[in-house]
């Protein structure tokens, strides 16, 4: 059958199982919109292309599936760039397609147009700039095979207007072959008896996980292997839920923001197994005083990530499910109860806490530890970047992979809005609850998506914790910076004839009112300014059948504790400031 | 452990298509390589080109520049030649300035060297070298005096001794 370039785009996203198309059309866009109008795929359009670009990867984040974004050329283009950047360094599988000005003007500076490969290569798996119509079919199933193997990755698509509108045969078959692309899978054997040896010998081992155990869907069998050996646990921002929370061997998140008895635990441990972990500095601190009395297995399906950061005594490379199920039979079935029994005392000394009483604003923890409450711990959680996030990670502890979503190795402001809708958009359980935990700064970067959420249906409760602050950046100066607020205050007059003087939440007015502003796109706003009404208020929100924002006015001076200062080791962690 | 300014030579096949050498200059600009030289050109195979790439620093950073090579999609294979024996040899053509009194002395070094003259005019003539770094750097040093007044050098290729054939076919 002969198609054009853009029914064959259609067709071939068809054939790889999509359902939703995250985007805006444009100029040169228009061959592709017109096609979708009368396909079965579910355009949702966004009102920012970065908006789109969250949605779908947070869409593949929450189902393992590909999300698809669009854009037309020019500026359409380089709006998703953060988008893609984002998916990129938390290897998200998502494919962003692009217009692109007609093969003939490419190079002219005609209108619209932007070196859109150049401007993605950096940021993406792998790109493609399509120049014969022949060549479409064919790149598109390489790129969703690219973006789903291996580590996976974004991949970008740039199809000039007249390759769109040329024609082809088209037949579609299975068959892919890239001859320079060879992902490894199946971990070589000898790496997984070596690794072995090393379980066999510790005394302390550690299982530290990162974003790779929920990639390689290695859950299930991580949290078996775990029960069997008795082998404690603890994880990256990327990791919540790989390991149930309720796992006594679950010592919860470690790194700049983790806990006490995670990061101590690093320190102490003489083996540390690194399951799709790759050894960030947001969880190293100091290289040079990280893990020293540790060997170290290193599971990664990406070479590269081998010997990077740190040298390992034991890699193994490809798929961690398969590692850990070749493992589980070579390793003895433990009881290293002296070992969990010393981390729980270490816990027991340093648990997370925080004090409701003296306190006349909402406690954000309280907030979230509430929710974890009256959601058993089993929502979808999507966050923005900041102090918000870190408490969402110490406060809402997963029960399973895929539910906690967001933007840890770029640390995306803005990206938590629109990838709660594309999570929600994913969920099989349309009922399931989608919770969006935002900061006042990082809502305002995208929050312009609520007109999306309104428009197509999309129903998920936004808890703004609006502390007055860029919170995060605002904790730092008052650390390390002499409380000099330099341009973190979002409502306090700013400039020079205002220094020292704070935002105060009782006093001057937010702009925006986030309740109102919530209304006036037609969704709920409710606000809360005491504890005592958190519990009601979110019950009222999870029983909104729209779209709710819920704010809750919190302490600008509210910090994120425990804190590892950036260059210092895990030990030298900061409990609190007292 | 190595020192810093170490020099490791890498060869790299890469299908011949457009935006490859973006993707390879890009990966090392973004990632803080220091390379001294890339040379690139067609194979016997007509969709592959051959990529030399000299990098400088310790064996770590030859192996994560190895390893981040071959995370390109594009990248067929990558080698390098610790332990191997081969030959690499860079192309300079050099105009140096002479004139009456000294050309029977630049031509003795040329000599010397194994270099060749490909073109004389009366203030200049144009010198082609070939060797390894170390022999053009060798003659360079002896052309000083004479006044260099333009250089263009290909860079390093390189290709293994012996049975050790890098293509494509898998070996
Ligand atoms: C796009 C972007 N710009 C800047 C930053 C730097 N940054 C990190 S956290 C933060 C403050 C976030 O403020 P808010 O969303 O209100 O969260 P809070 O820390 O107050 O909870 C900033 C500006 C970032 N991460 N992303
Ligand atoms: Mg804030």
């Amino acid at each position: 059958m002969e198609l054009t370039g853009a029914q064959i785009v259609v067709e071939c996203l068809k054939k790889e199982g999509v359902q939703y198309v995250f985007g805006i059309p444009g100029g040169c866009m228009l061959p592709i919109f017109d096609v979708l109008y009368d396909s079965p795929l579910q355009v949702v359009l966004n009102r920012h292309e970065q908006g789109s670009s969250h949605m779908a990867d947070a869409y593949s984040r929450a189902s393992g599936k590909v999300g698809v974004c669009m854009a037309t050329s020019g500026p359409g283009a380089t709006n998703l760039i953060t988008g893609l950047a984002s998916a990129y360094l938390d290897s998200s599988p998502m494919i962003a397609i692009t217009a692109q000005v007609r093969t003939g003007a490419i190079g002219s500076d005609a209108f619209q147009e932007a070196d859109a490969i150049g401007c993605t290569r950096s940021v993406t798996k792998h790109n493609y700039l399509v120049k014969d119509v022949c060549d479409l079919k064919r790149v598109i199933q390489e790129s969703f095979y690219i973006a789903t193997t291996g580590r996976p990755g974004p991949v970008h698509i740039d199809i000039p207007v007249d390759v769109l509108k040329a024609k082809t045969e088209f037949e579609w078959t299975e068959k892919i072959n890239i001859r320079s692309y060879k992902p490894i899978a199946k971990p070589p054997i000898e790496q997984i008896k070596k690794a072995a040896d090393l379980i066999k010998k510790a005394k302390k081992p550690l299982l530290y996980v990162g974003g790779g155990a929920i990639l390689s869907g290695a859950g299930p069998v991580l949290n078996e292997f775990v029960n069997k050996t008795g082998i404690p646990v603890v994880w990256t921002l990327m990791a919540n839920g790989a390991v149930p929370f309720d796992n006594p061997l679950n010592f919860g998140p470690l790194g700049m923001h983790g806990k006490y008895v995670s990061n101590m635990a690093v320190q102490k441990c003489d083996l540390l197994i690194s399951c799709g972990a790759r050894f960030d500095d947001r969880v190293t601190g100091n290289v040079s005083k990280f893990a020293l009395n540790s060997k170290k297995i290193h599971f990664d399906i990406d070479p590269a990530s081998i010997d990077k950061i740190i040298k390992v005594d034991a890699p193994v490379l490809g798929d961690l499910k398969m590692a850990l199920e070749e493992l589980m039979d070579l390793v003895p079935k433990g009881k290293l109860s002296s070992w969990q029994k010393e981390l729980e005392e270490l816990d027991k000394k340093h648990p997370l806490q925080f004090d409701l009483k003296d306190s006349k604003f909402v406690k954000p923890q309280y907030v979230i530890q509430k929710l974890h409450e009256i959601t058993k711990g089993e929502a979808v959680v999507v966050t923005g970047v900041g102090q918000h996030q870190m408490f969402a990670m110490q406060y809402y502890p997963c029960k399973y992979p895929r539910q906690f979503v967001t933007s840890g190795g770029l640390g995306t402001m803005g990206y938590g809005f629109p990838a709660a809708l594309g999570a929600k958009l994913a969920q099989a359980d349309k009922n399931k609850p989608v919770i969006c935990i935002e900061g006042d700064g990082s809502f305002q970067m995208t929050m312009s998506e609520m007109a999306t959420a309104m428009r197509e249906n999309i129903k998920v409760v936004v808890i703004v914790l609006n502390n007055y602050y860029l919170g995060m950046v605002r904790q730092w100066q008052e650390m390390f910076y002499q409380e000099r607020y330099s341009g973190t205050a979002l409502t306090a007059p700013s400039g020079n004839a205002n220094k020292g003087q704070e935002a105060d939440p009782g006093q001057i007015p937010y702009v925006p009112d986030f309740t109102k502003l919530a209304q006036a796109y037609g969704a709920k706003g409710i606000r809360v300014t005491k504890n005592e009404d958190v519990e009601s208020a979110l019950k009222d929100a999870l029983k909104s059948d729209v779209l709710t924002v819920l704010e809750v006015i919190i302490d600008p001076k509210e910090k994120v504790f425990p804190m590892i200062p950036a260059g210092a080791g895990l030990d030298e962690i900061i409990v609190d400031m007292a | 452990m190595s020192s810093t300014d170490d020099r490791h030579t890498i060869s790299c096949l890469v299908e011949n298509k457009a935006g490859v050498l973006a993707r390879v200059a890009g990966l090392f600009s973004a990632r803080g390589f220091n390379i001294d030289s890339l040379a690139v050109g067609t194979t016997e195979n007509s969709e592959i080109s051959r990529m030399t790439i000299v990098v400088c620093g310790g064996e770590e950073v030859l192996d994560q520049v190895r390893k981040q090579l071959d995370k390109l999609i594009d990248v067929v294979k990558v080698s390098d030649y610790r332990d191997v024996s081969h030959v690499e040899r860079d192309l300079a053509l050099i105009k140096v300035k002479t004139d009456k009194k000294n050309r029977s002395e630049l031509m003795q070094i040329c000599d010397i060297f194994r270099t060749k003259i490909i073109d004389v005019s009366p203030q200049s003539v144009i010198v082609e070298a070939t060797g390894d770094e170390g022999k053009i750097e060798a003659f360079l040093e002896l052309l000083e005096p004479f006044g260099v007044l333009e250089m263009s050098r290909t860079g390093v290729v390189a290709i293994a001794r012996g049975e050790k054939i890098l293509s494509v076919r898998e070996s």
